[in-house]
């Protein structure tokens, strides 16, 4: 939109407001909480962050974890975010991330040993997006055919999902005493330690390159195409986009089997680049991290893969505090953030808005958010995340 | 195995559905999505073993474990009504909230990654004996009867049914839907939180994450009832007789476990596709009110 607008400077001003005051008040919210936690423990604050930062960025290894945690937890940000922006609510990440390892894995099972890894990758790569895509269709077909409410559908759909597979691994794939498959016999990514040989023992792996690259295609689908206008659009105003000639239904399905595609791409980070087989579990909440990671990037495909570093540093930054305090006070830390956020968004743009009230200045940005001051609520993209659902009944 | 026994097996199996079930039916019916169940359970379950650990008394620990629910929908009401936060993500984060926090606080009480030490529970003896003098199961067997009755029968019901399906409506003729939809998730987290006792008593500790999804399966069993009541607490029993004949078909490799597990949450997939009959949401489920 910034394009068509000479007023595009305070435009972008506001939306830069709008998008990341709510993020830093709740960074703040939960920050406090930190403290008053880490003082409970009779610790310092400043002493268990500094260790956090210390085991995490400030050493090669500790930062080689949160960039492996951060390539899987970007694909399932990127996941969810792309529905939200269709006005679409995935919370089936978790199970389309295990399809697509599950995919990668078979594939790389199927080669043979001698494949080279030119043909090998993007076999198994692109098997990992069918895997993901296919379970992400499933709610799509059923919002675009029947109207069934997506987000009830994917979170049945993650159980059914994960006991097949679990199904298949345990009682015909698994090596014997294990939950795993053998080790896949072509398709593997190399460990970044093979190319700065100080990661060395650290999972990262290749798969961090696609997740950039992921990244930047989603962004210019979102941003730069018909189809990413025509999503944005029925996720902001779904009437007003099917009378703009768009069929919300084709897009409901369209972004659900996309959103599925990208957590199954996920799968790799795992799968290809870490551990070479599929082992039962190995999503491990990622999925429903996801949405947090969504949620604090402000659907954003750049906003994402920052996010999934932040939540990335948490998780792994509980091992590295774990002298000091319990690890478990990350998870804690983890789920007061996404509260926070979600609690805070709606709060901070409303007084944003009265702040603003008072100078009426005649532009495009402030009279589309008086519009939208109603019961409806917000309408700006993945702004209010549950503006899509009016139409999703 | 007698049929009483088998019978015995099944209620005892959808306790903590029957409860969990009757919460989360008022709350989405009010229009707030329950897929916190899940971890008002968990939490109920935490505090109860440590109110019965602590206290020494059965009762303490029930109350206890009710207010470890009533805590956590507290948190989520005040974020997702109050401050209108988006119900699902913070639904998600509340989940997400119990489970770290009930390992947190094992860590410190207990001292444990995985379970609290043992707890007192009701009487002990299998079958139906045990079953008759546990006050939850009849808690359980009562509930969804009760929550029809609130339902339909009530004032608060019909504020209820209203605030889900036309708050708009609602909020023209005076029914303040922020306080009803508050009250039905306290409510939610009461029962749910019961549900958390019933398990922790039934298996004498806490353990890590040891809901397993049963509250998922509560939701599932309210959206394959079609929002109705009844229908929802004769789905918590179909579950849990599939559970039940999956444990007695063990070791026949008749069929696989993992295709129970799959069942309530297939059918209900089923149900929302109107395979069967179309299963309609409350009208206004999970929209952001003032």
């Amino acid at each position: 939109m910034l394009r068509f607008t000479g007023l595009a400077n305070q435009d972008r001003r506001r939306r830069l407001e709008e998008a990341l005051l709510p993020t830093l008040v709740a960074l703040l919210v939960a920050l406090v909480c930190g403290e008053l936690l880490i003082l409970a423990h009779g610790e310092s604050p400043a002493e268990v962050y500094r260790e956090l930062l210390q085991g995490t960025w400030g050493n090669a290894y500790g930062l080689g974890q949160v960039l492996f945690k951060a390539t899987t937890l970007t694909f399932t940000g990127l996941a969810v975010g792309l529905g939200l922006r269709a006005g679409l609510f995935n919370i089936g990440a978790e199970s389309q991330l295990a399809a697509g390892g599950f995919a990668a894995a078979l594939t790389g099972l199927a080669l043979p040993s001698g494949t080279p890894a030119l043909a090998a990758i993007p076999v198994c790569l692109l098997a990992a997006i069918l895997g993901g895509g296919l379970v992400g269709a499933v709610p799509g077909v059923l919002k675009a055919k029947f109207g069934a409410h997506e987000v009830i559908v994917t979170i049945m759909l993650n159980f059914v999902v994960l006991a097949a597979l679990n199904w298949v691994v345990v009682a015909h794939l698994h090596v014997p005493e294990s939950v795993h498959t053998p080790e896949i016999h072509a398709g593997g990514l190399a460990k970044l330690s093979r190319i700065f040989p100080s990661f060395h023992g650290s999972a990262a792996n290749l798969s961090l390159v696609v997740a950039l690259l992921t990244v930047i295609g989603t962004a210019f689908v979102l941003f730069r195409t018909r189809f990413g206008f025509d999503l944005r659009a029925v996720g902001l105003q779904p009437d007003a986009a099917e009378y703009g000639g768009v069929r919300p239904s084709r897009i409901y399905l369209l972004a659900l089997t996309f959103s599925g595609a990208l957590a199954g791409l996920g799968g790799i980070n795992s799968v290809l680049g870490y551990h070479g087989y599929y082992e039962d579990g190995f999503a491990g909440g990622a999925g429903f991290l996801g949405i947090a990671v969504a949620l604090v990037g402000r659907n954003d495909p750049f906003g994402i893969a920052l996010a999934a570093l932040f939540f990335a540093t948490l998780s792994q930054g509980g091992l590295a505090i774990h002298a000091l305090v319990p690890r478990q006070m990350m998870e804690v830390l983890q789920a007061i953030v996404i509260i926070a956020v979600a609690a805070s968004v709606p709060e901070v743009r409303r007084i944003l808005r009265l702040a603003r009230r008072p100078r009426p200045t005649i532009d495009r940005s402030s009279t589309a958010s008086t519009a939208a001051d109603g019961p409806a609520g917000p309408q700006e993209p993945g702004v209010n995340v549950s503006a899509g659902h009016g139409g999703s009944r | 195995m007698s049929v009483v026994d088998l019978v015995a097996q099944v209620v005892r199996i959808a306790t903590p559905y029957l409860l969990a079930a009757a919460g989360g039916v008022i709350a989405e019916r009010s229009g707030v999505i329950s897929l916190t169940l899940e971890g008002f359970m968990l939490g109920g379950a935490f505090t109860a073993a440590l109110g019965t650990y602590f206290f020494h008394s059965l009762a303490l620990g029930v109350l206890c474990g009710i207010a470890g629910g009533l805590l956590l929908a507290g948190i989520h009401a005040g974020a997702s009504i109050r401050l209108r936060a988006d119900q699902v993500v913070n639904g998600i984060a509340i989940n997400l909230l119990a489970v770290g926090a009930t390992r947190y606080f094992l860590r410190i009480a207990f001292d444990s990654a995985s379970n609290s030490p043992r707890i007192a529970g009701f009487n002990e003896s299998p079958g139906l004996v045990g079953l008759v003098e546990n006050p939850l199961v009849w808690a359980g067997l009562l509930a969804l009867p009760v929550a029809w009755l609130m339902l339909n029968r009530t004032a608060f019901g019909l504020r209820v049914r209203a605030s889900g399906e036309h708050p708009e409506a609602a909020r023209s003729v005076g029914v303040p839907v922020g306080r009803v939809q508050l009250w039905a998730v306290l409510w939610s987290g009461a029962l749910a939180g019961l549900a958390g006792v019933y398990l922790a008593l039934d298996q004498h500790q806490f353990s890590d994450q040891m809901t397993a999804s049963r509250g998922y399966i509560a939701l599932a069993a309210i959206i394959f009832g079609a929002w109705e009541p009844l229908r929802a607490g004769l789905a918590c029993l179909l579950f849990a007789a599939a559970e039940t004949l999956e444990i007695h078909l063990q070791g026949t490799s008749l069929v696989p476990p993992q295709v129970v597990e799959m069942i309530p949450y297939a059918l209900t997939i089923i149900a929302l596709a109107g395979v069967v009959r179309r299963v309609a949401p409350p009208a206004a489920l999970g929209r952001a009110q003032e």
